[in-house]
């Protein structure tokens, strides 16, 4: 069985930063991901980047995910297994994997879980139609696959994503007939907004979606307007034409493995959903079983690099060989208070004080 | 439904690959997800569910959830988000929740 000082599961922008930090302490590092690709969910993030240079603002996605892949290719310590999904984790500290389809186990004195987040499904009536995607299925299929989702789309949700998404289908020559927007405003950056709604793309808030039109396939839509406690107004029924319908109504983390490996968690719905109880160097209940990015907190890309770093110190630290600790710990956290000083960030700092137990 | 010309990206020429789907011989480019040589072919029925026969499409496209599961070379289960296409595969809509194959015959699939 092959040893490693640390098995980093998910290779985003968590999983790479938390790898290259504790590879760079000298850690023997394998870094899994179930995709053929490294670089999570920046590979289909055509935008560029926001917040202040460290976080590598005014840069795209798909360009962070290069340099972090070369980061990561030229650090010798560092395994990469791609096509790789982690099964579970033991006690004897053996994690099980399925590596291209065959089953095989490695041994690993820490673990860092940076398994990202799943799109939350919405109830509406047909919402099992083939037609309904994720948002990020539909980044997927047009950003790295270069296929359009369909012709005309509704987009569920008007936060960054949704927003986002939204552009990037007008891009791909894909038309947007709508955003519909539960809440009474709209939760994305006014500079999103304003770049499809200068486009000719309605944004609807206070509006949700009924129904889905279609036997085999999405062939239309019903919307409504909801209101002000979030249940839908008889008689405001609105018909869309589209042939898909985009779901961008928010992110769950992906924690199947920290349950399975015994970690404590606990529900914050500001964080997404069911998150693990951390110290402050993102360590669970479990010794030596850290976690990093949206699997934590669903939160943004930057901020997910962030708290790798901080997981990739915890690991370097928890395994001896981490000399100064407390000053890149202080730098990474200062870097962190900068990024969630937004308004928009109020909701992550409230769920991690829940987490940490601070408030109820 | 492929995407020709994009302000930002620039999708590589890739080699085409015959397969086949439900008895029709199709094309698509190797190694890209099974789904998305279908989906770009215009078919985006993948399976029915197993108890009311509804039709299913993929969801999550990171082999998360479940929702685009088929029938590829006769392994049952098989997510096709993240499968890759490879030349001659024979790639069928999955009815029912699948059968394991004997051990001897499982070409090496987790099933």
């Amino acid at each position: 069985m092959n040893c490693y000082d640390v098995a980093v599961v998910g290779a985003g922008p968590a999983g790479l930063e938390a790898a290259c930090t504790a590879a760079h302490y000298g850690a023997r590092v394998c870094l899994i991901d179930r995709q053929h690709q490294i670089g999570g969910q920046l590979i289909k993030q055509t935008h560029k980047f926001f917040g202040s240079r460290e976080q590598k603002a005014g840069t795209r996605g798909i360009h962070i995910a290069q340099k972090m892949a070369e980061e990561a290719a030229c650090l010798p310590n560092i395994d990469i297994r791609l096509d790789t999904t982690a099964l579970g984790f033991y006690p004897d500290r053996v994690l099980t994997l399925d590596q291209s389809g065959r089953y095989c186990k490695i041994k690993c004195t820490a673990l860092t879980v940076c398994t990202g987040a799943q799109e939350k499904m919405l109830m509406f009536t047909n919402n099992d139609l083939p037609g309904v995607y994720g948002a990020g299925a539909v980044q997927t299929l047009m950003n790295v696959d270069g296929v359009r989702p369909g012709r005309r789309v509704l987009m569920v949700g008007a936060g960054n994503i949704g927003l986002i998404v939204s552009y990037q289908l007008l891009q791909a020559g894909v038309s947007v007939a709508a955003v519909v927007e539960a809440s009474p405003r709209i939760g994305g950056y006014a500079v999103h907004a304003s770049k499809i709604r200068r486009l000719g793309i309605p944004i609807l808030t206070s509006h949700s979606i009924k129904q889905a039109y279609g036997r085999e396939r999405v062939t239309g839509a019903c919307v409504w307007r909801l209101d002000a406690h979030w249940r839908g107004i008889s008689g405001t029924e609105e018909h869309i034409e589209c042939d898909t319908i985009c779901l961008a109504a928010g992110l769950s983390p992906l924690t199947e493995l920290l349950w399975q490996a015994g970690c404590k968690m606990r529900y914050v719905p500001e964080l997404g959903g069911h998150v693990p109880l951390t110290d402050l160097s993102l360590e669970t209940s479990v010794g030596g079983v850290f976690v990093a990015g949206d699997a934590s907190g669903i939160e943004e890309a930057s901020a997910a690099m962030l708290t790798g770093r901080i997981a990739g110190l915890g690991v370097a630290r928890y395994l001896g060989i981490c000399a100064d600790y407390g000053e890149r710990f202080d730098e990474c956290s200062m870097q962190i208070e900068e990024l969630r000083r937004g308004p928009a960030a109020q909701k992550i700092i409230a769920g991690i004080r829940k987490l940490r137990g601070e408030t109820t | 439904m492929r995407i020709d010309e994009h302000p930002i990206l620039c999708f590589e020429k890739r080699k085409t690959v015959k397969f086949v789907f439900e008895d029709l011989e199709m094309y698509g480019y190797e190694d890209e997800p099974i789904s998305a040589a279908l989906h770009a072919a215009g078919i985006d029925v993948l399976s029915r569910s197993p108890k009311h026969n509804r039709a299913r499409g993929f969801f999550c496209a990171i082999g998360n959830c479940s929702s685009c599961l088929m029938e590829v070379d006769g392994v049952p289960n098989v997510r096709v988000c993240t499968e890759r296409l490879r030349e001659g595969m024979v790639v069928r809509r999955q009815s029912g929740r699948g059968v394991i194959a004997e051990p001897e015959d499982r070409g090496g699939h987790v099933l």
